[in-house]
């Protein structure tokens, strides 16, 4: 679904990504992890478009993603930082979301489930960081599309709200998407993922179940996996 | 593009700003035909201050916006929009509201004094002609300053720089250009240095308005069938509308190749 | 004078009687089918009754008095041949002659009506087209210049001729007029105590009104229109200009009005617009400019040196690109009492006057005078910035120049 080869990227004179490959055919949930300034979130981006690789290639089911934007519609993302314009309503942006995207239904649903509904004739500016982390899951989860990218999804979230989350991510996941998340919460990315792609210094270190990596490093938990990992190469 | 246009201008129609600008300009036109009386002579000096103040606004509110509504540029551009529909319609949307509170600020109170009982309309339509061409200008050179600097202050600073320079320190350097080359024939050169410089050309329009009749007092012949027939105006019109055209463009590239 | 009255009615009785007497018929098929046979066959005092036709001749003599009367117009062709009417008698009348085609010569002056040292002459109602000089009037007095309309096709100012010439002619009144399209409207010289008034000069070559070395003249309620340079008034004194209109005219060396080497004028509710200048000044001393309005004029007044004792009271400068322009430092002359639209002060006696004096020279106009490309630059924040730091310490302009009492509101 997601093919990257060579995918190289550099900001001024500092390369980010360093030539890598990573191909993702399969259904289900991946967790990108790796270290700050790793690439991490310049990965989820160039699959976006939103940065643009100085060499290499990205394919979205099959289709090269230079220059076009309609492979978008085939992908949902929740982007980190959930800034939107102060001065539309919840509602209104939701409307402009769905006039610029398409129509669906499934938002009603999504704003019952996180108790929006006090909220939708508030402006955007006005709400607490929680909540506004709440309109941004409602905005990606309204479409139903094949690739779901999440950028830090929990964050702000309250303990309730994090169990909708992950029952969403969960109902989503079995329909048969390919989700990409990135988190630092060890535990969530443990509850929640499949499979683990670790980015460092530009590159893939591991790509594999969870379980292959806590046995390749020795290790009972993810957290300690991760930082074997890491302990290793830094040697 | 259009449903981009469609909400930042209802963005921005919201915005305190929008008022504040609308009220300036209403409080402006007021004021001078309140103390003036006189439809032509508050246009002159509506003239005088609109080729400052309209670059000023819209540089100021061009950076402002850009820099304000960047996480949302990002949520656009995880959307399926093109990069161009989402500049251009950003770009479009705030130079149309800007061009709005003008038109209504200075055209309502002159409505009101009878403008279109007045030998005064005529001034009046060259003005707001040129008051939304400098706010397109200026918003699309703010929009380019800020999409290649990153570090707001920076982007803030050299926008007001450019309009320091354009409206002030530019006429500074070409006075003293043409006085210290006066004894060659400069009369090209000074229409050149008046093209470069989109305020200086809204300042042209105005004079061969207003002031035909001391330029004419001049005797280069290029001079003379530049403000003696109406290529001046043709020719200053279409200048500006490249004015406008090129920095867009230069939007549009910009934006194709920037990372978010 | 007493004699001259008397003269004059003297005159007039006899006219009276002799119109009574015998009265000249002119038609195309009459015994007398010219203009010249029937002079030759009037007596002094005749009215010569001219019918409706096309009379082609020229050098036509008048050397009686006699009255000639145009009926509906008569044509009087001189195809291009030359002068068409001479008048070498006093108490000559010409009235609705329709003369055309003057001779165009290098070397000789020809007109259609020319006085030659005559007095008491009348010429009303005529109208002259593709002329060379219009009215000459030489060496002639007491006469009167009345109702005509001048249309010209001049191009080249070598080859075309003056609308209405005086030379050396003095007690002549010229008024009502229409000269267009020829190369002065009006041109006098040498000619003491007349008086213009109520004319229209416009389109015409150079000057609209033109005159040298002429004392003592009055102008009024004239309009000077669209003319080549203007109005010129040069090596004159004692002149009075009132209610004349000076409007468009534009160009490099264009002005509404000359004055040059002039003394004691008067120039009283005159109104300037739309002029390159309005009033170009140079050697002129001793006038009193009372009451004008400037109105929308590249330069209000530009001065180029050597004026004394100038007075400018009560004027209206209303939009001008420059009021007031100096070439020099020196000034002798007074501003006072003015209405200046650019004027920004306040006037907190209420007393209708301005608190802090009006400087009308700026610094800007002093600089287009030295590089004239700059004037592109008019109404450039930077110069309004220069204009404003001269204002404040004049350095270029003459300092003593302002108007103290500067008014707040036009009249």
């Amino acid at each position: 679904m997601i093919e990257i080869t060579s995918l190289y990227k550099k900001f001024n004179k500092n390369p980010v990504l360093l030539d890598l490959d990573l191909d993702i055919r399969e259904k289900g949930i991946f967790a990108i992890l790796g270290p700050n300034g790793s690439g991490k979130t310049t990965l989820i981006k160039s699959i976006l478009g939103m940065v643009i690789p100085d060499k290499g290639e990205i394919k979205v089911f099959g289709e090269n993603i230079k220059r076009t934007s309609e492979y978008r519609k085939k992908i949902d993302y929740l982007p980190q930082i959930a800034n939107f314009p102060s001065n539309l309503k919840v509602k209104e942006l939701i409307k402009m979301i769905k006039d610029l995207r398409g129509n669906t239904e499934r938002d009603l649903h999504l704003i019952e489930q996180f108790g929006l509904e006090p909220h939708l004739d508030k402006k955007l500016g006005n709400l607490s960081g929680g909540t506004k982390q709440k309109v941004n899951i409602v905005l990606t989860f309204m479409f139903d599309s094949p690739i779901l990218i999440l950028d830090e999804p929990t964050t702000g979230l309250d303990p309730l709200a994090l169990i909708q989350l992950k029952n969403l991510i969960q109902k989503e996941k079995k329909k048969g998407k390919t989700i990409l998340i990135t988190s630092h919460i060890m535990s969530f990315v443990e509850e929640m993922t499949d499979e683990i792609v670790f980015l460092l210094e530009g590159n893939i270190h591991f790509k594999g179940a969870i379980q292959t990596l806590k046995k390749d490093t020795q290790q009972n938990d993810l957290e300690h996996a991760i930082a074997a990992l890491l302990e290793k190469n830094n040697v | 593009m259009f449903k981009i246009l469609k909400y930042s201008f209802y963005d921005l129609a919201r915005s305190r700003w929008s008022y504040i600008y609308f009220l300036f300009y209403l409080v402006l036109a007021l004021v001078l035909l309140f103390l003036n009386h006189d439809l032509s002579k508050a246009v002159i000096t509506l003239m005088n201050v609109i080729i400052v103040l309209v670059p000023l606004i819209g540089t100021i509110f061009g950076v402002m916006y850009y820099y304000n509504s960047r996480e949302f540029t990002e949520l656009l551009l995880a959307q399926p929009i093109k990069r161009n529909s989402i500049f251009l319609g950003q770009y479009l949307g705030i130079s149309i509201s800007l061009s709005l509170s003008l038109f209504l600020g200075i055209g309502i109170p002159f409505a009101l004094y009878g403008l279109f009982n007045s030998a005064a309309i005529w001034d009046f339509s060259l003005l707001l002609i040129t008051g939304v061409f400098l706010t397109f200008i200026f918003v699309a050179l703010a929009f380019n300053i800020s999409l290649r600097n990153e570090n707001k202050i920076k982007g803030f600073g050299y926008a007001v720089l450019l309009w320091l320079f354009l409206a002030v320190i530019y006429d500074g350097i070409f006075l003293m250009s043409l006085i210290l080359f006066e004894d060659y024939p400069l009369d090209k050169l000074s229409l050149a240095g008046t093209m470069l410089n989109p305020v200086d050309l809204s300042r042209t329009l105005i004079l061969l308005k207003l002031d035909i009749s001391a330029l004419l007092g001049y005797t280069g012949a290029v001079f003379k069938q530049f403000f003696g027939t109406n290529l001046g105006l043709f020719i200053s019109l279409a200048v500006l509308f490249l004015w406008t055209i090129v920095p867009t463009f230069s939007i549009l590239r910009k934006a194709r190749r920037k990372d978010f | 004078m007493s004699f001259r009255i008397q003269y004059g009615w003297v005159c007039i009785a006899f006219l009276f009687f002799q119109m009574n007497l015998k009265a000249v018929e002119v038609c195309n098929s009459c015994p007398i089918s010219s203009i010249q046979k029937g002079i030759n066959t009037a007596l002094s005092g005749d009215t010569i009754w001219v019918k409706k036709g096309t009379y082609k001749e020229f050098n036509i003599l008048v050397d009686k008095p006699l009255t000639i009367i145009g009926l509906d117009y008569p044509v009087v062709d001189g195809e291009d041949k030359g002068e068409i009417l001479r008048i070498i008698s006093d108490g000559v009348t010409i009235d609705g002659l329709f003369v055309i085609n003057v001779g165009t010569s290098y070397t000789t002056d020809y007109a259609a009506i020319r006085v030659v040292r005559s007095k008491n002459f009348t010429i009303k109602n005529v109208v002259l087209e593709n002329l060379f000089f219009g009215i000459f009037l030489e060496k002639s007095s007491y006469g009167k210049v009345y109702h005509n309309k001048i249309i010209g096709d001049a191009v080249d100012e070598y080859n075309s001729g003056n609308g209405i010439h005086l030379w050396y002619s003095h007690s002549v009144e010229i008024s009502k007029n229409i000269v267009q399209g020829v190369r002065d409207g009006i041109y006098l010289e040498f000619s003491d105590s007349i008086l213009v008034s109520e004319n229209i000069s416009r389109q015409n070559l150079r000057y609209g009104l033109h005159f040298m070395f002429s004392n003592n003249d009055v102008y009024s309620n004239n309009e000077f229109e669209n003319n080549g340079a203007g109005v010129a008034v040069m090596f004159s004194k004692k002149i009075k200009m009132n209610n004349n209109l000076f409007k468009d005219n534009w160009g490099t060396a264009s002005f509404g009005l000359l004055l040059k080497e002039i003394n004691d004028l008067e120039i009283i509710e005159n109104v300037f617009e739309n002029n390159t200048i309005a009033i170009s000044v140079e050697g002129a001393n001793r006038v009193n400019y009372f009451n004008n309005t400037f109105k929308s004029n590249g330069w209000a007044v530009k001065v180029r040196g050597a004026c004394y004792s100038n007075l400018f009271q009560g004027n209206q400068f209303l939009n001008n690109s420059f009021d007031v322009s100096y070439n020099s430092r020196i000034n002798d002359n007074l501003f006072e009492g003015n209405y200046w639209s650019k004027y920004s002060g306040y006037d907190l006696d209420k007393n209708g006057i301005g608190d802090i004096p009006y400087r009308p020279v700026k610094l800007f106009s002093y600089i287009v005078n030295r590089t004239p490309e700059t004037i592109v630059l008019l109404r450039s924040l930077f110069i309004d910035i220069i204009d404003f730091s001269e204002k404040v310490s004049p350095v270029f302009t003459p300092d003593e120049l302002v108007d103290n009492k500067p008014l707040m509101k036009p009249k």
